[in-house]
């Protein structure tokens, strides 16, 4: 009954969204406000039908139906109630619910507080959602059903694919998801922006919020993926450049462009047409990512299955959808009226910068994940793109963009200054300038470039620094003034500062990690020692562990500092799923300050020895807290005064030239 | 400056970053692309010792050989032609004699496929795409192995 249910209310969020995709339009065309003010409404409802279909999805995992195939496939009655609830979205079908949940939720979201927005803005980019939402209606309903019963109800289930039990799967995809979906706010404002043919700087105060959250999310999805991938694959490696990665990679730094391409149209009014370009790919390569990662045509722990009509789906909603922005970004984006004017040298040409590599970046993890896939289909030839192609590509792009970055929030608006913002800078690039001479001293066989690249992200740190004790004057005033002047800073000045600082922090965590890390593959027997950078594990021998749905075969270590203190114990398994007769590998993390000791186990050898992987990871926990900071920093400037307090009234395009500041 | 100067400037800088870019891409594309090549390929195509590729098949059956320090010798097969593989460390999870397989590396001056990585797979029914294309290539594809690609459910294929 319960399954019928959700099935039930999934076809009337269907409907729903057909009405919201078609009638506020025409109450736009026809100036009717009673057909305009449908979309608030039809959203709203149209959440609680998917959320409804999604929580009678959730309570038949929960009360183990397995009388429905996607329970049946993917649950096993011996979970852990929170694996049980997680894997709703371990699998396709689940994981297309929660797509089209959160999709629901920011348009109700858009519907419930977006009072201020001018009326024909709103129904129309509440029509665009819908469109979107229908559309992934459809795709569930025809091709990924999660509510298909079978006959003969079995007694147990197939269990989820033991990679996927573990808490980061409670919280990578919804993360990743918020963000991914969260872009397809900027999008339906800026479509509906274009079916208007009128944008002003309004537009990016009301959407930056949306574009923030997003972000924000994605940030810290990604950061989780990573942390993942680096304990639960067993070689702790944290970034792969997989095309899935990449995938996710993607719409992050078309956002991160989009967030600071806003801030340009928002303050000066200018850069609209760019701007809405941004919103439009940004969207876009979450929607590449989703075909990408759901169709099937790479093969990774994410394809869950491999049907070619859902790819081919997916395919036709990404060519709708992409193809019809972009078409109606060109015909209509030369009718938007050109905005503020600014020096090459000013914020906003900073900012421009900051654009122009990022989507440059952007458009290299583009190619190299794209382009195994195009010469496949065209030649047949097989290829693969590895870390080698992004590294002399991505990083180059990168390297400027980093160096530039402490600049853009010391200058002016409309015209900077560079030699007063260098000026400022001096202290930062001293303190960086001793980063390196301090890592070349204490070097010990990392490649050359290495501390440059401390160098670097000691000066990203610095900068933000910096920008934070320009604002406040903390050397120059005293400090009771100095703190008032903390807190009566925008908030949003924070945000910079506090994101900017995330970036160096991760900076740093992933030049420690890759230049300074060790690692030690050996085979050993009981009473063996292994050394490594100063720390000496001692292998006390195998022993057994039982769980809920596994078996555990686990090695007890010790470990001591090479002067023989001792620091601790570290036990890492290999954990076999009887239900999938699976083996994972469980590795044991040891943190020492922000670096790990990482340990993993492999098949015992027939001769009775152990091999066995163990790695020194300097500061790779930076990696993921600068992502934690950036996401501080995200909240920061969301809580910023100017976007709690409500948007003004949509400026005339009288007030559009007035500089905004 | 007029409107029109700067926006030239803005499409000059968007050009130029453009332009490092693509050399950058087609530079990378040039070193750091790996071709993937089944046993078949490797014997028909003359890979030349020292070229980088991805060599995938399935472990012949019996051919394991476990050596010191966690040296390994086997064969990668595509039905048709074999190939030797050394490889140092640990292996995947989910290796096994008989299952699909792709590694990288160079092929020495021996005929020897020494891989410096093994790819890991993420579940005991996943077949690596490129190697159940070489199998249909070399008239090697079964069923099962398509019956086990599409039904991802672990307990009854074992």
């Amino acid at each position: 009954m319960i399954p019928e249910l959700g099935h039930y209310a999934l076809m009337l969020a269907l409907g729903l969204a057909l009405i919201q995709g078609v009638m506020p339009i025409v109450g736009t065309r026809t100036n009717d406000p009673a057909l305009m003010s449908i979309a608030v409404p039809a959203a709203q409802a149209q959440f609680v039908f998917v959320a409804l279909a999604f929580a009678s999805l959730a309570a038949s995992y929960v009360m183990s139906d397995f009388s429905v195939l996607n329970v049946f496939e993917n649950s096993h009655s011996q979970m852990p109630l929170i694996y049980r609830l997680t894997s709703v979205w371990g699998n396709h079908e689940g994981s297309m619910m929660l797509w089209v949940l959160i999709l629901a939720l920011f348009g109700a979201l858009v519907a419930t507080f977006g009072t201020n927005l001018p009326a024909t803005l709103k129904a129309n980019a509440l029509a665009v959602q819908a469109w979107i939402a229908a559309a992934f209606h459809l795709f569930i309903l025809t091709t990924s059903n999660p509510f298909i019963r079978i006959p003969d109800a079995p007694f147990e289930g197939h269990d989820l694919n033991p990679i996927l039990q573990d808490p980061g799967l409670a919280i990578h995809p919804p993360l990743l998801y918020l963000g991914y979906v969260g872009f397809s706010i900027s999008f339906s404002f800026a479509i509906a922006a274009l079916i208007e043919g009128r944008i002003d700087a309004a537009w990016a105060r009301w959407v930056r919020p949306w574009i923030l959250g997003a972000w924000m999310c994605l940030t810290v999805g990604i950061a989780m993926g990573s942390y993942w991938a680096y304990y639960e694959l067993g070689w702790g490696g944290f970034w792969f450049w997989d095309p899935v990665e990449n995938a996710s990679l993607m719409p992050w730094l078309a956002g991160t462009a989009l967030l600071h391409s806003a801030v340009v149209m928002e303050k000066r009014a200018a850069l609209k047409v760019w701007t809405i370009l941004l919103a439009i790919l940004a969207f876009s390569l979450s929607l590449i990512g989703t075909f990408l990662v759901r169709s099937g045509v790479l093969t990774s722990v994410h394809a869950f299955a491999t049907d070619p009509t859902r790819g081919i789906f997916i395919l036709g909603i990404l060519v709708v959808f992409i193809g019809g922005a972009l078409s109606l970004y060109a015909w209509r984006a030369p009718l938007l009226k050109q905005g503020g004017l600014f020096a090459p040298i000013s914020r906003e040409g900073a900012l421009v910068f900051n654009n122009l590599f990022l989507t440059s970046a952007c458009a290299t993890v583009f190619v190299g994940t794209l382009y195994p896939l195009a010469l496949e289909a065209l030649t047949g030839d097989k290829i693969s793109v590895g870390p080698p192609f992004f590294n002399a590509t991505f990083g180059p792009l990168f390297i400027p963009l980093m160096l530039v970055m402490p600049f853009g929030p010391l200058m002016g608006w409309k015209r900077g200054d560079i030699l007063s913002a260098a000026q400022r800078l001096f202290a930062a690039a001293i303190l960086s300038a001793i980063a390196i001479a301090a890592a070349f001293a204490l070097d010990h066989g990392g490649p050359v470039l290495a501390p440059f690249g401390v160098g670097i992200a000691v000066f990203v740190m610095a900068g933000a620094v910096t920008d934070v004790i320009e604002r406040t004057m903390i050397m120059r005033i005293p400090l009771w003034a100095a703190l008032r002047r903390a807190v009566g800073l925008p908030r949003s000045a924070w945000g910079t500062a506090f994101a900017h600082f995330g970036i160096g922090v991760t900076l740093l965590g992933i030049i420690g990690v890759t230049a300074w890390g060790t690692e030690r593959i050996v085979a050993i027997r009981t009473g063996d020692s292994i050394d490594i950078a100063h720390y000496r594990l001692t292998f006390d021998g195998l022993f057994n562990r039982t769980g809920p749905n596994y078996r555990d075969v686990a090695g007890r270590f010790t470990v001591r500092r090479t002067s023989g203190e001792l620091v601790g114990e570290m036990e890492p398994s290999r954990r076999t799923f009887p239900a999938r007769n699976m083996a994972t590998t469980e590795a044991a993390l040891m943190t020492r300050g922000v670096s790990q000791l990482y340990l993993s186990l492999g098949d015992p050898n027939p001769d009775g020895t152990v091999p066995v992987r163990l790695y020194f990871k300097p500061h790779v926990l930076l990696i993921w807290l600068g992502a934690i900071i950036m996401f501080i920093g995200g909240g920061l400037s969301l809580s910023d005064r100017r976007l709690r307090v409500g948007a003004p009234r949509p400026a005339k395009a009288k007030a559009v030239l007035q500089p905004a500041e | 400056m007029t409107r029109k100067q700067r926006r030239l400037v803005l499409i000059g800088a968007g050009v130029g970053v453009l332009a490092v870019a693509v050399a950058l891409m087609l530079n990378a594309f040039r070193d750091s692309i790996v071709f993937f090549n089944s046993p078949s390929d490797v014997a028909e195509k003359h890979v030349s010792p020292g070229t980088r590729i991805r060599l995938g098949g399935l472990v012949k059956t019996g051919s394991l050989v476990r050596g010191n320090d966690l040296r390994v010798r086997f064969e990668v097969t595509d039905g048709n032609h074999e190939m030797p593989v050394t490889y140092q460390g640990v292996l995947p999870d989910l290796f096994r004699e008989g299952q699909g397989v792709v590694a990288e590396g160079v092929i020495d001056g021996a005929g020897v496929f020494d891989a410096d990585t093994i790819l890991a797979k993420h579940d005991e029914t996943y077949m690596p795409k490129e190697v159940a294309d070489a199998l249909k290539k070399s008239g090697h594809w079964k069923d099962d192995y398509a019956q086990r690609a599409a039904m991802p459910i672990g307990g009854g294929s074992k």
